[in-house]
């Protein structure tokens, strides 16, 4: 039951980025890159093999550009995403959820961390899930309730997690956030107070974990993800495995950071300074 | 020969039914748990696990130590622990179900739980993690019971059983082995990102677990007519005192590579659990115990005579356990945690309702080998009189 989900998420992804891309409203994939990325449907011979040539897969990234950043900005993204996919506000830090969040260069790079770079240091960073190539949380959870799609999309199956909390423990970036309560009483209690609910996404139950899906629903109606769209010269949004792509144009001319690239997880966030 | 556990003294019955109302209290502390959410608990966003999987960690250890008693036994014929053996089997029995209720009872969603057999993962350490728990639970039962049975009869045991017992040695390794290696494996925990989790792991369990064995067999001595012999009781103290010199030994390393080698992030959870940090320190006076604590027991159980009187190898072994269980069961779990991957400090309080749960726990593992431990007595009393 839960597979043939996932088959589905996985080639409803796709296919949206075939339409995508085709469009041209939003420069993700080139069609025969998409075929060769379907796992099930490779009969365009001519495509598929000039796609295995050139070998890159569709990674998707973000690019968050920290100059253009002020915390009116940050504050209307973070708004604009918890709103999107129904995040409840605790107002407590015990109980709190969060996908995307404002925080400091101290916290974001606590390795990097310089105090004479007293720009950097008075500068808001968004932090988010940085759906890495080599995801932690995917290598421990015990049911695969998390995974890494073939687009590079780090996903969370909230109807397999049985909320050990193992990917909680395992993400070095403090991305994941558990429902230690039933986030839908809050968000009732968020509605009496004039919360509007965003039908097209669904809510939560208790127990299980969940985090920044890089808008894959959104992705599939052909939108950009949330975050973008409500600052579009904050965040941008592409296919890394691209070099023709809008990110890897911006990554060309831009010095970019990423989050302890030491560890390996090889994050599809990128900080541009 | 399960119907041995059915009759005993007032007092028996009296303990058996005060287990009862604990389990029953910590049942209904779950019911609200399973109601309401994990929130009930002083778990977070930021240390998020707390005091289930701690004793989990812990339980696993005191479970692998009854294999200090089946490797002199069965590999090198050591027949003064001929009839102790069973009683540590029947500890790992005990703690193995304790582990796996603590679990039950720390995952948000246990009615899918049996995801995990569903859905095999064999790059995640807890599927595991999940098999060699319950086979060495499934193992013990089947060496405990039928050695026992064998000694009932008068018999040898069975010879299938045999290999049984010679598997359960290295699976007892495994057990803690794979546990360290939830915690070992993960980057960006600095605490825990070291090569020296598993061979300490161990090193503690080869101490707790034999540690409650002896202080069982003490009990068991005053109160029945059942003697472990004061030749096994003196060995078992022996390999707890060396299990302990050798687990601080591990301790103490951690603390050089991590003061040495002048590295922030290594440095910041021992700084935190034994000095504390700014005005973070809860667990301070519980670190700095287990190490007083610990050494006290390794003292007490190193030197000849004060071991060899009863009262103090009790308070030597209580002294060890204690230390460990500071160590893995409060320490450790939470540790890791702090400070968080941001090098944020959040502090855990654990709330009445999670430890009446997590007390409820013990006593289920105290029922179950109060149960296990009247049936093995009574059997050994009968061989005594005969």
């Amino acid at each position: 039951m839960s597979m043939d989900r996932r088959k589905f998420l996985k080639v409803a992804g796709l296919s949206t980025l075939v339409g995508l891309g085709s469009s041209g409203a939003f420069e993700l994939l080139k069609p025969g890159r998409v075929d060769a990325e379907m796992e099930h449907g490779h009969h365009h011979g001519e495509h598929h093999e000039k796609a295995e040539e050139t070998g890159p897969k569709t990674r998707l990234a973000m690019l968050i550009d920290i100059k253009a950043l002020t915390r009116e900005k940050a504050e209307k993204i973070v708004h604009t995403c918890h709103h999107l996919h129904n995040v409840p506000n605790w107002g407590d830090p015990k109980n709190e959820i969060k996908w995307i969040w404002e925080d400091e260069f101290e916290h974001a790079f606590p390795d990097s961390y310089n105090e004479y770079d007293e720009i950097l240091e008075h500068s808001p960073f968004l932090l988010m899930c940085n759906h890495c190539d080599e995801p932690p949380c995917a290598r421990v959870c015990p049911v695969e309730a998390t995974f890494r799609r073939p687009d590079g999309i780090v996903a969370q199956d909230y109807h397999r997690c049985i909320g050990c909390r193992f990917c909680m423990a395992a993400c070095p970036y403090g991305s994941r956030s558990f429902n230690w309560l039933d986030p839908r009483v809050m968000l009732k209690k968020e509605m009496a107070k004039g919360r509007k609910l965003n039908k097209r996404f669904p809510t939560r139950m208790r127990g299980v974990v969940e985090k920044c899906n890089f808008c894959v629903e959104r992705l599939a109606e052909g939108k950009k993800p949330g975050c973008v769209e409500a600052c579009p010269d904050v965040m941008h949004f592409g296919n890394l495995a691209d070099e023709n792509s809008n990110v890897r144009k911006i990554l060309r001319e831009r010095v970019s950071l990423r989050r302890k690239l030491e560890l390996g997880t090889k994050p599809s966030v990128f900080y541009l300074i | 020969m399960i119907e041995k556990a059915l009759k005993g003294s007032s007092v028996y019955w009296g303990w058996v039914i005060f287990l009862l109302c604990i389990i029953g209290a910590g049942f209904i502390a779950y019911l609200y748990q399973l109601k309401v959410g994990l929130g009930i608990t002083g778990m977070s966003r930021d240390i998020s696990w707390g005091v289930y999987i701690a004793q989990f960690t812990y339980f696993v250890g005191v479970a692998a130590g009854a294999v200090m008693l089946v490797i002199p036994k069965y590999l090198h014929h050591y027949t003064k622990y001929a009839k102790v053996v069973v009683f540590g089997e029947f500890i790992a029995i005990a703690a193995v179900i304790m582990c796996l209720l603590f679990i039950v009872v720390d995952i948000g969603q246990p009615m899918r739980m049996m995801n995990v057999v569903l859905h095999p993962t064999p790059h995640s350490m807890l599927f595991y993690d999940m098999i060699v728990l319950n086979g060495y639970l499934l193992i013990n039962i089947i060496c405990g019971y039928n050695t026992l049975l064998a000694d009932k009869k008068g018999l040898p045991c069975p010879r299938w059983v045999k290999p049984v017992i010679y598997l359960s040695i290295p699976w007892a390794i495994s057990i803690h082995t794979v546990t360290a290696f939830l915690y070992a494996g993960l980057p960006g925990r600095h605490f825990w990102l070291t090569a020296i989790m598993a061979p300490r792991f161990l090193a503690s369990a080869f101490a707790a677990g034999p540690s409650l064995l002896v202080m069982l067999l003490l009990f068991l001595r005053k109160v029945t007519k059942f003697d472990a012999g004061e030749d096994a009781l003196q060995n078992v103290a022996r390999t707890i005192c060396y299990a302990m010199i050798v687990n601080f030994f591990f301790m103490g390393m951690e603390f050089f590579t991590a003061f040495y080698s002048n590295i922030p992030g290594h440095k910041a959870t021992l700084e935190y659990l034994f000095w504390g940090i700014g005005e973070y320190g809860n667990l301070v006076p519980f670190m700095r115990a287990c190490i007083v604590i610990g050494l006290a027991g390794i003292f007490i159980l190193l030197v000849p005579p004060i071991r060899r009187n009863p009262l103090w190898l009790a308070i030597g072994c209580a002294c060890v356990f204690l230390a460990t269980w500071i160590d893995k069961g409060v320490g450790l779990v939470i540790g890791g945690f702090v400070p968080n991957p941001l090098e944020v400090i959040t502090e855990y309080h654990p709330t009445f309702p999670e430890i009446t749960i997590a007390t409820a726990i013990w006593a289920v593992g105290g029922l179950i080998l109060t149960i296990l431990y009247k049936v093995a007595v009574s059997v050994r009393e009968e061989e005594q009189r005969i």
